[in-house]
């Protein structure tokens, strides 16, 4: 994706910097810098790698037509509790989620689903939970995803008196 | 016994502490990391030689993500390290700590916003904050920015839902992301109270 890669050659020069920066300060810190970085890369990355692969598995197998006929066939709470599951147990990639909203709503669906689903896929990662508790700990991840589901059920829900 | 066997039963042995003699119950003695590597791994590829026109949807997009990982994991991860090393404590709980107030929450915001890739490296950095002082709605309302406010898909939410949607939906996110990380931080202290013990020991 075009603007990944952009985002990531921008933080790439950045970090570059910041590292020449702080070797030139103190070549000391700059090691105890790399080593905390090193760490942390391998702590996380069997989780983050296992995370790759079920993304994979949910965008090769769960085609968006099955996506679009489960939050497509109820209008009423019940289809914006669907929609807010789905966009908080799945991930997936912008590309594809944005045009599915569109035709979603050209179809007829209600702007409060589509609302609760954009906000709990980008707020909300079931596949991150383990990496989640594993870094910050069961509380703080149980009540970040939690309270996150609430809040884009508001959210989706003012969007529907607003918007309507 | 197998001498490569008898290798990993040392590595083991050796990380046990003294204290604690006992060999640790099983939950604790797996990698769960790596046990969910494991599964996930060979699922896909199982499930991708079966289907393979599936199989290669989960190619191109798992490829995609290694490949935004590998470009963007480590230097935010050096990012992190630079920030442990150099930035003190004090400057963390001077504006992100207890005291900090409205503005804490402000800077939490802009922080998250920043572009900087998926959620998941962010939950290293949060915990660097939470460790140097930061207090805790500020790290949730710092790990919901993230999640949910970046120009990008901003920008490509507007293409394709309209800007009346995603102004909306954008205001309506700022606007509750604060009080959501206010009542987590709250809960947070009650259940931590509750459970008589802290999950996140700090820093000295």
């Amino acid at each position: 994706m075009f603007e990944v890669s952009v985002t990531a050659i921008v933080i790439d020069a950045l970090v570059a910097a910041c590292l020449v920066a702080s070797l030139v300060k103190s070549r000391e810190k700059t090691k105890q810098a790399l080593l905390i970085a090193f760490n942390a890369t391998k702590r996380m990355g069997p989780s983050v790698l296992a995370i790759i692969a079920v993304i994979g598995i949910i965008v090769g197998f769960i085609p968006p037509e099955w996506i679009a006929s489960a939050i497509g066939g109820d209008k009423g709470i019940v289809g914006i509790l669907i929609a807010a599951f789905l966009g908080a147990v799945l991930f997936i990639p912008a590309i594809i989620a944005f045009p599915l909203a569109k035709s979603l709503l050209a179809m007829g669906a209600g702007v409060t689903a589509m609302a609760a689903f954009i906000t709990t896929l980008t707020m909300i990662g079931f596949v991150f939970l383990p990496l989640e508790i594993k870094e910050l700990g069961k509380k703080f991840a149980i009540l970040r995803n939690g309270l996150s589901f609430i809040v884009a059920i508001i959210i989706a829900l003012l969007m529907g008196l607003i918007l309507a | 016994m197998n001498p490569l066997l008898k290798k990993v039963k040392d590595m083991t042995a050796n990380e046990q502490t003294p204290q604690a003699p006992a060999r640790p119950p099983l939950r604790k003695r797996i990698r769960w990391d790596w046990a969910f590597l494991a599964v996930a791994a060979s699922a896909a590829v199982t499930m991708s030689l079966v289907w393979p026109e599936n199989g290669a949807r989960t190619a191109r997009a798992s490829w995609e993500y290694f490949k935004e990982l590998v470009f963007v994991l480590p230097a935010v991860m050096v990012m992190m390290g630079l920030f442990a090393v150099w930035v003190d404590r004090s400057l963390v709980v001077k504006y992100l700590g207890r005291e900090s107030g409205f503005k804490g929450l402000v800077l939490a915001i802009v922080l998250g916003t920043l572009p900087t890739g998926p959620l998941y490296i962010a939950f290293p950095l949060a915990l660097m904050l939470l460790k140097k002082g930061a207090r805790v709605a500020n790290v949730m309302v710092f790990l919901s920015a993230w999640a949910c406010i970046k120009l990008p898909l901003e920008l490509m939410e507007m293409q394709f839902l309209g800007w009346k949607f995603t102004l909306t939906r954008l205001a309506l996110t700022i606007a509750l992301v604060i009080p959501m990380g206010l009542v987590a931080e709250f809960l947070y202290h009650k259940w931590e109270e509750h459970a008589g013990y802290s999950e996140l020991a700090r820093e000295p």
